[in-house]
């Protein structure tokens, strides 16, 4: 599955994608959590584990064409189950991107941009985050920024999304020397240096998914 | 890892149905993980309610009953609840006078009480919020999340669940709950590292002859690691930070709060309150109103927190009502 002719996802393409990305996350769990244990309260991975297997049931559950409608059911679902920060943060992500694209049957980059914009700003408004700050941010802000800049310059959507994901790998292990001003890590002050943000790490797999899943 | 577990995903939940039946005749556990006063929603009563990450006992469910907390939502271990437990609670407490949130200032906690409110307020619920911020080992400026909440959270939960048993307005209990945030410093040690039951191994390496000052609840590192000093030592170096900071002066009348992590036995928690005790008498500082134990811990961690509360005779007098719960129970 992929972007088709037009340049197009289908719902069964953003299912896929989150289902992929499920199964990311249960395979980074432990290295999630030793992430955060590092420099936070080590339950990362166990946290967006448990939310993203109460997520699978919620996606057999769901009648197939809208995919804002699903977005939607997927960021509720894990503002309900995952709790600390990132349930929250992510949940919103799945919201705002929901509500962008709500009652579209496909989604091609013009729109998954703006579904980005949308869970972007929403994410800063809650959490207060400034680029630069040591969290999700930190991955997810370039690698929309690359999107854009590739299509813009007219790059095919498989070539785009593979910009997107070398920028969320620089933006995160550019997370290592900063030093973190928001969340958890914070409290270590100068400490936090030296350690990749978990948050960041997550959202690079989650754009790592999208890519793989889409332009593998 | 020993723990006394069967499963380290079951252990909140079966931790929540232990509680249950140990204090039905207190409290009530309903979906989805909220504890409740059994007697709840009070007619006319402003609830009050509080929540956070669970591995913190007795904090906040065995502070659920009279002259307390209506409702607490615990989270997984270490892990802020999500928003439908602080809907569900703020729901089954309100008796039509509002109810008040009291949230530990933790990023999670923020962001998931702030969700939960916004439901809350949207089925028309009047909801008040009151960030506790009381660690002066954090410093508090624009580069951090800020002080986070620790000890003065149980002694703002008595007080203001005092206040509100009294029949004072919404208003009037977010009032009570702001004035003791504002006069509430802590400070926190560890002697050893905590262990997650889904995680099993330390969170932190401490040596043998090493402790962290500054500690958070959640084994967050502190100020600094040093060599193990004396008990007398130990206090000077929680009590120094927490007198300069709001600053507590000679005439000044405190409850003065020295709680244990979970792991330090109280017999040590006492010879840590005699040399707060004779620290204050020598600065001209009258300790009003005491309390000793383990009242907000940190799983396993041994360890201990110190807290001071300068008191005025409103405080005092809710300090000293009535409270019937799991975990405190006096006057009555």
């Amino acid at each position: 599955m992929s972007f088709d002719k037009s340049g197009q996802l289908s719902y069964d393409d953003f299912a896929a994608w989150i289902r992929r990305y499920a199964g990311v996350i249960a395979d980074n769990k432990q290295y999630l959590t030793d992430l955060d244990a590092a420099i936070g309260d080590a339950d990362h991975g166990i946290n967006m584990d448990r939310g993203f297997q109460a997520v699978l049931p919620k996606l057999d559950a769901q009648t197939p064409g809208d995919v804002g409608a699903m977005l939607k059911v997927v960021g509720s679902t894990l503002i309900s189950t995952v709790g600390g920060a990132s349930g929250p943060l992510y949940g919103t992500f799945f919201l705002q991107f929901g509500i962008a694209t709500a009652g579209q049957s496909s989604v091609g980059l013009e729109q998954l941009l703006k579904g980005l914009d949308a869970a972007i700003s929403a994410m800063q408004r809650l959490g207060k985050a400034e680029p630069g700050d040591k969290t999700l941010l930190d991955a997810l802000i370039p690698a929309r920024d690359a999107l854009r800049r590739a299509s813009e310059d007219g790059e095919q959507p498989a070539k785009a999304l593979s910009a997107a994901v070398d920028a969320a790998d620089e933006g995160m292990r550019a997370t290592i020397p900063l030093v973190a001003r928001k969340g958890r890590a914070s409290y270590l002050g100068d400490r936090s240096a030296g350690h990749q943000d978990p948050g960041a790490t997550s959202v690079d797999l989650l754009i790592r998914a999208a890519r793989d899943q889409w332009a593998g | 890892m020993k723990k006394l577990i069967n499963a380290p995903d079951r252990v909140v939940d079966e931790a929540l149905a232990g509680m249950a039946a140990a204090h039905s005749d207190l409290i009530r556990v309903e979906p989805p993980n909220i504890v409740v006063r059994k007697d709840a929603p009070r007619r006319g009563k402003v609830g009050v309610i509080s929540g956070g990450g669970s591995g913190h006992e007795p904090m906040h469910g065995g502070f659920v009953g009279l002259g307390m907390l209506d409702a607490a939502c615990p989270g997984a271990v270490f892990t802020s609840p999500v928003p439908d437990q602080m809907q569900a609670a703020t729901k089954a407490v309100d008796g039509g006078a509002g109810v008040l949130h009291i949230v530990k200032n933790y990023t999670g906690d923020i962001m998931n009480f702030d969700l939960a409110a916004q439901l809350a307020e949207a089925e028309g619920i009047q909801v008040k919020s009151v960030v506790i911020a009381d660690d002066v080992a954090v410093k508090d400026s624009l580069y951090t999340a800020g002080r986070r909440g620790v000890g003065g959270t149980v002694l703002a939960e008595k007080i203001v669940g005092g206040c509100a048993e009294s029949g004072a307005n919404l208003d009037t209990v977010t009032a009570m709950c702001q004035r003791v945030q504002d006069n509430v410093r802590s400070m926190g040690m560890a002697l050893t590292s905590c262990t997650l039951p889904s995680v099993g191994k330390p969170t932190f390496d401490l040596g043998d002859d090493e402790m962290e000052i500054g500690i958070g609840i959640h084994g967050e590192p502190g100020r600094s690691r040093m060599k193990i000093a004396t008990a007398d030592q130990i206090v000077e170096m929680l009590m120094t930070p927490i007198l300069e900071d709001l600053p507590f002066k000679s005439g000044d009348r405190v409850l003065a709060f020295v709680n244990g992590m979970g792991g330090t036995p109280l017999i040590e928690l006492y010879v840590v309150y005699n040399a707060v005790a004779s620290m204050l008498k020598g600065k001209g500082i009258t300790v009003a109103r005491n309390l000793v134990g383990s009242y907000i811990t940190s799983l396993d961690m041994a360890g201990c927190s110190i807290s001071l509360l300068k008191l005025d005779d409103e405080m005092t007098r809710f300090w000293d009502a009535p409270v019937h719960t799991p975990a405190l129970r006096w006057g009555l």
